[in-house]
C-alpha cells in the first residue's frame, strides 16, 4: 500500500461522499475490533467489510460526534498527508452503505 | 496503536490476516441437532436420531450469550433438521434479539405458511431450503421420497410471506451438475438467490463421496457456469480450489478451519469446521472452563491451524496462491495427506494420489447418528493421526459450512 502523494483535502469523490458533512455509521452495521483493524458487518445487505487499521476504526467511531468526517480525521489524529487516503477509505464505505450523511436525518 | 500513521506494510493482505485468526469467527455453523426426519445419503453429519446429551434451552442461550459478547455477526444454524428441536423458534428470537444473526439451512418440513411469516418479520434472519435435484427423480433418489414437494412448499411458503431472498440450496453432485440452469430457474421464479456448495466426504457423505462427487468433466463445466454467474449465485466460497482453472472465483479463497470458521456441534463440541467432525479437528467442548470463547482463543488445534501452513506437495504449483491444496476435510476423509492436493485438484493429482490410498484406510467421521434402518459401512477404524486418541464415545459428525464466511466480501474494498 503506498501513501498517496496528493496532499490537500480531496475533491468529493464519483460516489458523491463529501468529507465535508456529517457522517455516522449506519444504525444496522455491527463493528468488531480485530488485531488488524476491525471486521463491520451489515445486517440490511448482509454484506461483510473491513476497515484495515486501528487508525480507521478510530475515525469511524469519531464520525458521529463530530461535524464532519474530515473533522472525526482529524480528531482521531490522521495526518495531514494522509487524509486524502482516509477520505478515500470513507467514501469507500459510505458507497457500500455503511455509512450514512447525519445531516440528511429527520 | 502505537503507530497510528503506519499503515499495514504492503504485502499483507486480508487473507494473511485471516490466515492468523481472528479474534472470534466471522462464520459460526451450529448444529442444533442430530435428529432429523430425513436421511439423505449424503449427509455431512450422519444425521438422524436425537442425541441425547445435546445442549438443552438453557445451554443453548448461554452459547447465545457467549456469540452476542464476541460480537459473532451471525450464526449459521443446521443439523440435523433444526426446525424440529422444540424449542429452534425461541433460539432463534433469542438470537437475533441479541444481536446475533440467523442463518438456517432446512429441508423444509416445518416451514408452514405461519412460520414463514414468523421468520419473515425478523430481519435478522436468512432461510436456506436444501434441493439437491432439480427434479424429483434426481433429489428424491439423494434425499428421500417426497423430499422434492417439501422443499418446494416451503420455498413457496417464504416466498409468500415475504422472506428476503430466501436461499435456494444445492449441493453439486455427479447427478445434478447438468442442472444448473434448472436450479437456478427454480430460484428466480420462488424469488429465492441460488447457492451452490461443494460435496465434501463428510459424514455419510463419505460413503457415497466416490459415486457422487462431480466428474473432472463436471467441475470444468462448473467453474465456467460459475465465472458466467459471478455474484448472482452463492457458493459459500466453497469452490476455491476450482481457482487453480485460472481466474480466481469471488472469495478469500482460503481454507477458513479454525481462523475463520468453526463448529459447534448438538452436543457444544467445538470443531474446526463443518465438513471436519473427527477427533483430530476437536478443539474442545462449550460446556469446558471459559465456554466457547476459551475453546476459540485458546485451543492447541486452533494455534496449530493459524500458524503458517506449509504447501508441502502443493508448494511448486502455480496455482498454490488460489487453491492453497483446496479442502482439509476433504483430504482427510480421502485418506490423502493434509499438505498435499485436493482429492479433486484441478490438475490432476488429486486422482493420482487417490489411487495410493489403501482401500479403507481414510479416517471415518468420529460418531453417526444416522437412523438405524440404513445399513452402515463396515467402517474403518480411524487412523491415529491426531495428538488426542479417538475417543469411542465423544464426539459426533457435522453438517454444511454453509454461508461462506465471505461471501459477498470485497477483499478490494475500504483501504486505508
Ligand atoms: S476444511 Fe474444507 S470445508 Fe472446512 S473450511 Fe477448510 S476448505 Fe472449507
Ligand atoms: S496441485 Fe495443489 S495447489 Fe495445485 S491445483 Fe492441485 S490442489 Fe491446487
Amino acid at each position: 500500500m503506498q501513501p498517496a502523494p496528493a496532499p490537500g483535502p480531496a475533491p468529493p469523490g464519483p460516489s458523491g461522499f463529501d468529507p465535508g458533512r456529517a457522517w455516522a455509521l449506519h444504525p444496522r452495521v455491527s463493528v468488531r475490533p480485530e488485531p488488524f483493524g476491525a471486521l463491520l458487518y451489515h445486517f440490511d445487505t448482509r454484506r461483510l467489510s473491513f476497515l484495515k487499521d486501528r487508525l480507521l476504526l478510530d475515525v469511524v467511531r469519531a464520525l458521529g460526534e463530530r461535524p464532519s468526517a474530515r473533522a472525526a480525521c482529524e480528531h482521531a489524529g490522521v495526518p495531514a498527508g494522509l487524509l486524502p487516503r482516509y477520505e478515500r477509505a470513507l467514501a469507500a464505505l459510505a458507497a457500500g452503505g455503511m455509512l450514512v450523511p447525519r445531516d440528511g436525518e429527520p | 496503536m502505537a503507530q497510528p500513521s503506519e499503515a499495514p506494510a504492503s504485502g499483507t493482505r486480508l487473507v494473511d490476516h485471516f490466515q492468523r485468526g481472528l479474534d472470534a469467527p466471522i462464520c459460526l455453523t451450529w448444529e442444533l441437532t442430530y435428529a432429523c426426519n430425513l436421511s439423505c445419503v449424503h449427509c455431512l453429519s450422519s444425521s438422524g436420531r436425537r442425541d441425547p446429551r445435546e445442549l438443552d434451552t438453557a445451554e443453548a442461550r448461554s452459547v447465545i450469550d457467549e456469540l452476542r459478547r464476541m460480537q459473532v455477526f451471525y450464526v449459521n444454524i443446521g443439523g440435523g433438521e433444526p426446525t424440529v428441536r422444540p424449542d429452534f423458534f425461541e433460539l432463534v428470537s433469542y438470537a437475533t434479539g441479541s444481536g446475533v444473526g440467523v442463518k438456517f439451512s432446512t429441508n423444509g418440513v416445518r416451514i408452514t405458511p405461519a412460520a414463514a411469516r414468523r421468520l419473515a418479520a425478523d430481519g435478522y434472519v436468512d432461510v436456506q431450503v436444501s434441493l439437491d435435484g432439480a427434479t424429483p427423480e434426481v433429489n428424491d433418489a439423494v434425499r428421500g421420497p417426497g423430499s422434492y414437494a417439501t422443499a418446494m412448499r416451503a420455498l413457496g411458503a417464504l416466498a409468500g410471506a415475504g422472506l428476503a431472498e430466501p436461499k435456494l440450496s444445492v449441493v453439486v453432485t455427479r447427478h445434478n451438475a447438468g442442472q444448473l440452469d434448472d436450479f437456478k430457474r427454480i430460484a428466480d421464479e420462488h424469488g429465492a438467490r441460488l447457492r451452490l456448495t461443494r460435496l465434501r466426504p463428510a459424514g455419510r457423505g463419505a460413503d457415497v463421496w466416490d459415486e457422487l462427487h462431480p466428474t473432472a468433466d463436471q467441475q470444468r463445466a462448473l467453474y465456467d457456469w460459475l465465472l458466467e454467474h459471478g455474484e448472482e449465485v452463492l457458493t459459500g466460497d466453497s469452490f476455491f480450489h476450482l481457482s487453480a482453472y485460472g481466474r480466481a472465483l469471488p472469495g478469500l479463497n482460503l481454507c477458513g478451519a479454525g481462523r475463520v470458521v468453526c463448529l459447534i456441534d448438538p452436543v457444544g463440541d467445538v470443531y474446526a469446521c463443518p465438513f471436519a467432525i473427527h477427533d483430530r479437528f476437536r478443539a474442545g467442548s462449550v460446556r469446558g472452563p471459559g465456554g466457547f470463547a476459551a475453546v476459540w482463543r485458546g485451543s492447541g488445534l486452533f494455534a496449530e491451524l493459524r500458524r503458517p501452513q506449509d504447501g508441502g506437495a502443493c508448494s511448486s504449483c502455480g496455482a498454490y496462491d488460489s487453491c492453497r491444496g483446496g479442502c482439509m476435510a476433504a483430504k482427510f476423509f480421502t485418506g490423502l495427506p493434509l499438505d498435499g492436493p485436493d482429492p479433486e485438484c484441478v490438475k490432476g493429482h488429486g486422482a493420482a494420489a487417490l489411487a495410493e490410498v489403501v482401500p479403507g484406510s481414510a479416517p471415518a467421521p468420529s460418531c453417526d447418528h444416522s437412523h438405524r434402518t440404513r445399513p452402515r459401512r463396515a467402517g474403518p477404524v480411524p487412523v491415529a493421526i491426531g495428538r488426542r486418541p479417538p475417543e469411542a464415545t465423544a464426539a459426533p459428525p457435522a453438517a454444511p459450512c454453509d454461508e461462506s464466511p465471505l461471501a459477498g466480501f470485497s477483499p478490494a474494498a475500504p483501504e486505508a
